[in-house]
């Protein structure tokens, strides 16, 4: 008898059918956990999250979710998050008619002679050096995901000591119709 | 005017027009239980807080107005869970309010903290932390608005202690704006495209079906439903929820669907080529097998909460909305179907092959419960509310006696609590008090709130409790006999232990025994001479007795089993 191989996490960065939903709602005690509680008891899985106080209104925050639409259909993640009663308002957002930017820093441990090959990585993917000391270099990219991954991979020969990244936020593409629900 | 945060929320609460709040004190809602001396709200003091929950919710659903509860912090809130859970599953209009520890203790692990909100966000429709006093009259104001439009649903109201003790200057939200909920718009307009379509799909349709479950008696759509069914001459099935929605004895009622329904009922929806949804939720305990279920059916999905939409099965065409609108609407565009005589006939056939059936009853005992329940029924008053626990009775109860107006059959549906009965019949007897309220009720059920039939004493409420006694876990013993190989596993309780009789004297009620079917008719006549004191009958009840129709968990209902059929196979 094999035991069950424990929880190792989801390894693989992009499920199929991601959406974003910007959804804007009252800056309260809780509401967020309102909104994880109920991405968890009804077994939606969220990809990215972001909070932030919304523009309009100090009494609003905007939270950008990327949620997996191919698990869940997009109309049940939906209806299930207005019902919350601080939700004021869901803005979904198709990729295709969203822009969007996410922001990746990484520190790298690198000797001060062996930085040119990291040197080229940063100038190629856009980013920026924020950091520095004798062993390491801390970098930032703001970009695109795809652009977040590509330097991600890029990294992944060199030795990362931390590397984190926001989940993206995200605004409708100027010029397309957008829905909201 | 000057108020403490407990005065003002009594007297938010008496703004509402509340008259009866169930509830226990303890040392973080103390200072609400001051002012409550003074005021015109009668207040039923319970043994334990989850009676407090089921009575409140017993109220709502015998009223339509919302019932309302209030426990102390700790484990008086978490006590009370169960009912919020219950009546978040059945959309059930509760306002719940808990005492909670000063604000400046939360989170230190204070005596008697819990985080009541924490705990209840999942099983609210929502709930407030109120952290001033000024605060509290927009939140009693606010829940009651959410507990009772949209979707009806529990709300709870945590009040630190510090917030009830501090002043506050009176005042009260008068206008929806100051209810301070920008999120939340329950009012909904009908899709003029969706209500068009539905017309022609029940215009086209050959063998339809109204599948009407509890947000028909939500939205009170009861006369609109009769009024729709008798013209189009479509037929009618209710869900447990919806008992009483429209008359069992209407021709056009088929009965109840799902799991245990008639045969009918349960056929009618696997072959019909429309089903027509109202306020209805697919539920398992309906559908069965979801792949297998209405295989050739359009669907037209009626409901206020758009999350229900496609949500187990697709909809053709889904309209929010109340159910009585959608009526309303139908009918203003004269949506009918083709002559259903064809239709009717098969029904008919089904209805005359497949009764509702079960044993002939012997003379000596033990009593069969089906029988026990129509018994009850034959000798009470019309509109008389019958009230369950959850289990084999509830399903006989649910079957057997014959619902004819809204708000007659109280039980607990989504969340299947057993031990619900007895607090729920408390509630509805003290919110309908002309009416003569019965508990049908198995004797596991009894044994879990039992505690309450002191508080109906002490209170003044002559419920009458039938404890179908047949010694087990009723329901539980039906699938370890059917499933497992009549390999029974701690269903047993035994029929003398506790001694009903002797329990329910104990507590100040009087308690009967009926053994065999003389003594259950003259049992059932004494219950009913007595009006001031609280009964309680221990009717012994066979317990190889079996619920039938029966569907099995997980099977299509096209495999559905009638007491015929499953006697044949033994």
């Amino acid at each position: 008898m094999t035991p069950p191989e424990p929880y190792l996490g989801v390894t693989d960065r992009t499920p199929v059918r991601l959406h974003i939903l910007s959804v804007l709602v009252e800056n309260k005690p809780g509401v967020l956990a309102r909104i994880a509680g109920l991405f968890a008891r009804r077994g939606f899985n969220i990809y990215s999250l972001a909070v932030a106080p919304a523009e309009v209104d100090a009494r609003f925050s905007r939270v950008t979710i990327v949620v997996d639409a191919e698990s869940t259909p997009l109309e049940q993640i939906v209806g299930q998050l207005d019902k919350l009663v601080n939700v004021v308002a869901i803005t979904d957002l198709a990729p295709k008619n969203a822009v969007e930017r996410e922001l990746l820093l990484a520190t790298i441990k690198t000797d001060v002679d062996d930085r040119t090959s990291l040197l080229d990585i940063i100038a190629d993917a856009g980013a920026a050096i924020i950091d520095v000391d004798a062993v390491s270099v801390t970098l930032m990219l703001a970009g695109t995901p795809a652009g977040c991954d590509e330097l991600e991979h890029a990294l992944s020969d060199f030795s990362i000591v931390e590397l984190h990244r926001t989940g993206r936020v995200a605004l409708p593409r100027l010029g397309k119709a957008n829905s909201a629900p | 005017m000057q108020l403490t945060g407990a005065e003002a929320l009594i007297k938010s609460l008496e703004q509402q027009g509340v008259e009866t709040v169930f509830g226990l004190p303890g040392g973080a809602i103390l200072p609400v239980y001051d002012p409550l001396l003074d005021s015109s709200i009668r207040h039923i003091l319970v043994r334990h807080e989850q009676g407090a929950g089921h009575m409140a919710e017993g109220y709502a659903l015998a009223t339509g107005r919302p019932g309302v509860a209030i426990v102390t912090s700790g484990p008086g809130a978490t006590n009370i869970v169960t009912p919020i859970g219950n009546a978040h599953m059945d959309s059930t209009p509760i306002v719940v309010i808990t005492g909670q520890v000063a604000t400046g203790a939360i989170g230190t692990d204070a005596f008697q903290e819990c985080d009541i909100t924490g705990i209840t966000m999942g099983i609210t429709k929502h709930n407030f932390l109120v952290q001033s006093a000024q605060e509290l009259p927009r939140a009693v104001a606010a829940a009651f608005h959410l507990a009772t439009t949209g979707r009806p649903g529990p709300v709870l109201i945590d009040v630190p202690k510090d917030v009830s003790q501090s002043k506050m200057d009176w005042w009260y939200p008068t206008t929806i704006e100051e209810f301070d909920l920008p999120g939340y718009r329950p009012e909904v307009t009908l899709d003029a495209d969706a209500v068009h379509r539905a017309v022609q799909l029940i215009n086209q349709c050959e063998r339809p079906v109204l599948y009407v479950g509890g947000g028909t008696l939500k939205s009170r759509a009861s006369a609109e439903l009769l009024a729709f069914a008798e013209r189009t001459g479509i037929p009618v099935v209710t869900t447990l929820m919806a008992r009483g929605a429209f008359p069992d004895s209407h021709e056009l009622h088929l009965g109840m669907p799902g799991m245990h329904g008639m045969y009918s009922a349960v056929t009618a929806i696997q072959r019909c080529d429309l089903l027509i949804s109202l306020g209805a939720r697919f539920d398992d305990r309906v559908t069965g097998k979801v792949s297998a279920f209405a295989p050739g059916a359009k669907i037209i999905h009626v409901d206020i909460d758009p999350a229900e939409f496609n949500k187990v099965r697709f909809a053709d065409v889904a309209i929010q909305g109340n159910v009585a609108a959608v009526l309303r609407a139908w009918d203003a565009f004269s949506a009918q179907p083709a002559p259903l005589n064809s239709w009717w006939k098969q029904l008919r056939a089904w209805q005359e092959e497949f009764p509702l059936a079960y044993d002939e009853p012997d003379l000596v005992g033990p009593l069969r419960p089906q029988l026990v329940i129509e018994s009850i029924a034959r000798k009470a008053e019309p509109g008389t509310i019958v009230t369950a626990g959850v289990g084999q009775h509830q399903m006989w109860a649910a079957q057997h006696w014959k619902y004819e107006e809204p708000g007659t059959f109280i039980n607990s549906g989504g969340a299947g609590t057993m031990g619900f009965g007895v607090p729920a019949a408390i509630g509805a007897k003290v919110g309908r008090p002309e009416k003569t309220v019965w508990c049908i009720d198995g004797d596991g059920c009894f044994q879990m709130t039992a505690q309450e039939m002191v508080t109906a004493r002490s209170q003044g409420i002559p419920i009458k409790v039938a404890i179908l006694n047949n010694a087990n876990l009723g329901m539980v013993r039906q699938w370890q006999e059917m499933f497992y190989d009549e390999r029974y596993s701690q269903v047993y309780l035994s029929a003398d232990l506790p001694d009903y009789v002797k329990w329910a004297e104990a507590m100040g009620c009087v308690g009967l025994r009926a053994t065999n079917v003389k003594e259950m008719d003259d049992v059932i006549d004494e219950a009913n001479r007595i009006n001031d004191v609280p009964v309680v009958i221990d009717f012994r009840t066979d317990p190889r007795e079996k619920v039938f129709p029966m569907v099995a968990a997980g099977a299509s209902n096209d495999d559905i089993m009638t007491y015929q059929s499953y006697r044949d196979s033994q």
